[in-house]
């Protein structure tokens, strides 16, 4: 299974390498889509998880049992096409190619389903044609 | 031979009959039919460009309150506009920033509004904020106004912009290892992308590269209303060096060009903003070109394959003016994705709309197939390869 989700670390769990652990001992494939840590040292991190669905459930259970929250995505990246001119300048600057220019009609397509969420593109686009929903 | 001169291809237009092609649907038929041929069966060919173009403005009339104003200082939703003309006219040009912001303070700075904003909200029919003060004089008393102003209320508003249209431009590169926030957008580390900007093939300036039918006078797309050419624009540099299509290697020829406000919209006078550098406007423009005879043709049947861009480094030799040009690379494949630059593969990001671009020429296209548009000639021609302009009737003796 796959799932998009966000962790918080509380700061007591700052220190603590709980992505190694998912990764060695419960042999999931993260991939890391936004990361940071707060003045006050809490953690905020955006993942996708995936791995058998076993492993899975026992991972998360670990991480939650040592103080660590898990929450649904639920913050997406809209698209707000009216605004868009099309000009192509978010294409270089999205890691996983959600912004895309079609070169036949060389006008913008989104996929919300490659968006992985990391905001890049709602300060490059030159229109803010690009917003953050929760 | 061909020879048509633009009275009786306006008189075509007139009667529904002139045949209108965009550059872009002229490369085919360049290519199938050879240049005489096209040259006999199209009358028009029409450009577009929709980028962003700094250099633009507008002048606008505010209106006499009572008692009477010299305004000093004007600010439209918090953007300062120039005031230092008559008494209620001011300049308000794209690329300033509200007082209030932070620019680059915190770095990168996102300069979410500013003068191309005010424009754009200007043509959609906003209420913009006014604030005006002034010394007082005898004549003018009033010291200070506030009150919200929509384009239509006002006496004058006209899109004068200095320095529009380029004539190609640079492709923008980042050798260090530091993210640039730049006027040519986000350029990554190590030449992580390479950022362009113009509608190459679709582009007025390469349809007719030595300016035979574009020039002061010139009737044009501005906006998404009629404009006019009305001089050769600032850094206007015709003496690039060319190739035998005519096209310059470097930044060249550029328009200044004017047009009613109030005709515009807000589809094609965009406010924007780049990240760490400043705000701009997108400006739609589009010039249409009449098939004079097969030469016009020639030129504009270029494609961008044959348009070649100097790719420059952001990190120094732009912003030191070192002038290095680290490879030429077509419009061709800058379109299509990735381009190659020192052995590296880059892959590209325009900041011109090309889509735009091809909306802005069929408009141009349509509005001239139904007789809406008719063709000025230049009342006389800007400065070209080397030479100095020729002001034609006017008789006065240019340069020397």
């Amino acid at each position: 299974m796959k799932e998009k989700m966000v962790l918080y670390f509380p700061s007591t769990t700052t220190e603590q390498p709980f992505i190694y652990y998912l990764i060695k001992d419960f042999n999931l494939l993260i991939n890391i889509m936004k990361a940071n840590i707060n003045p006050r040292k809490e953690g905020r991190m955006v993942v996708e998880i995936s791995g058998e669905q076993a492993d899975f459930a026992a991972g998360l259970e670990f991480i939650q049992a040592r103080g660590v929250k898990v929450f649904p995505l639920e913050q997406e990246i809209v698209w707000l096409e009216e605004r868009c001119t099309h000009c192509g300048a978010c294409t270089v600057i999205c890691p996983v190619d959600a912004l895309e220019l079609d070169r036949e009609t060389m006008k913008i397509n989104f996929s919300g389903e490659k968006c992985v969420v990391c905001e890049h593109c709602i300060k490059t686009c030159p229109a803010r044609a690009m917003e953050a929903r929760y | 031979m061909v020879r048509k001169t633009v009275e009786e291809i306006n008189a075509k237009i007139k009667a529904g009959k002139a045949v209108v092609v965009t550059a872009e649907e002229l490369i085919p038929m360049v290519r199938e039919q050879g240049s005489e041929e096209t040259a006999q069966n199209v009358d028009v060919i029409t450009t577009g460009t929709f980028g962003p173009m700094c250099s633009s403005g507008a002048f606008i009339n505010l209106g006499h309150p009572v008692p009477r104003m010299r305004m000093t200082k004007v600010q439209l939703n918090g953007v300062e506009a120039y005031a230092g003309v008559a008494a209620v006219d001011a300049y308000l040009g794209a690329t300033q920033i509200p007082e209030t912001d932070p620019a680059n303070k915190n770095f990168p700075g996102e300069f979410n509004y500013g003068g191309g904003h005010v424009l754009e909200d200007l043509v959609a029919g906003k209420e913009v904020l006014l604030e005006a003060t002034s010394y007082g004089t005898d004549c003018y008393p009033r010291k200070k106004l506030e009150k919200m102003i929509r384009l239509e209320d006002l006496p004058q508003a006209f899109l004068f912009n200095p320095r529009n249209a380029y004539q190609n431009y640079n492709v923008a590169v980042n050798l260090s290892d530091q993210t640039l926030y730049t006027y040519m957008g986000i350029l990554k580390p190590n030449m992580g992308n390479a950022n362009f900007s113009t509608a190459g093939q679709l582009s007025p300036l390469f349809n007719d590269p030595y300016y035979r039918t574009i020039g002061p006078g010139t009737k044009i797309f501005l906006g998404g209303g009629v404009g006019f050419v009305s001089w050769h624009g600032t850094q206007h540099n015709p003496g690039a060096p060319r190739d035998e299509n005519g096209i310059p290697a470097s930044p060249a020829g550029t328009l200044a060009v004017i047009g009613d406000l109030k005709q515009m919209s807000p589809r094609w006078l965009r406010g924007i903003s780049y990240l760490g550098y400043g705000v701009s406007l997108m400006v739609g423009l589009g010039i249409p070109i009449p098939v004079l005879d097969e030469d016009v043709v020639k030129f504009a049947a270029v494609s961008d394959d044959e348009i070649f861009a100097p790719v420059v480094d952001y990190s120094e030799s732009y912003p030191q003016g070192l002038g290095q040009v680290l490879e030429k690379v077509s419009y061709a494949a800058l379109r299509s994705g990735e381009i190659t630059v020192n052995g590296k593969v880059v892959p590209t990001a325009p900041l011109s709309s090309y889509y735009g671009a091809r909306q802005i020429a069929a408009a141009l296209k349509e509005w001239i197939r139904k007789g809406e548009f008719l063709l000025t000639a230049p009342a006389f021609n800007i400065p070209c390869t080397g030479g100095n302009p020729d002001y034609g009737n006017l008789g006065f003796q240019s340069g020397s």
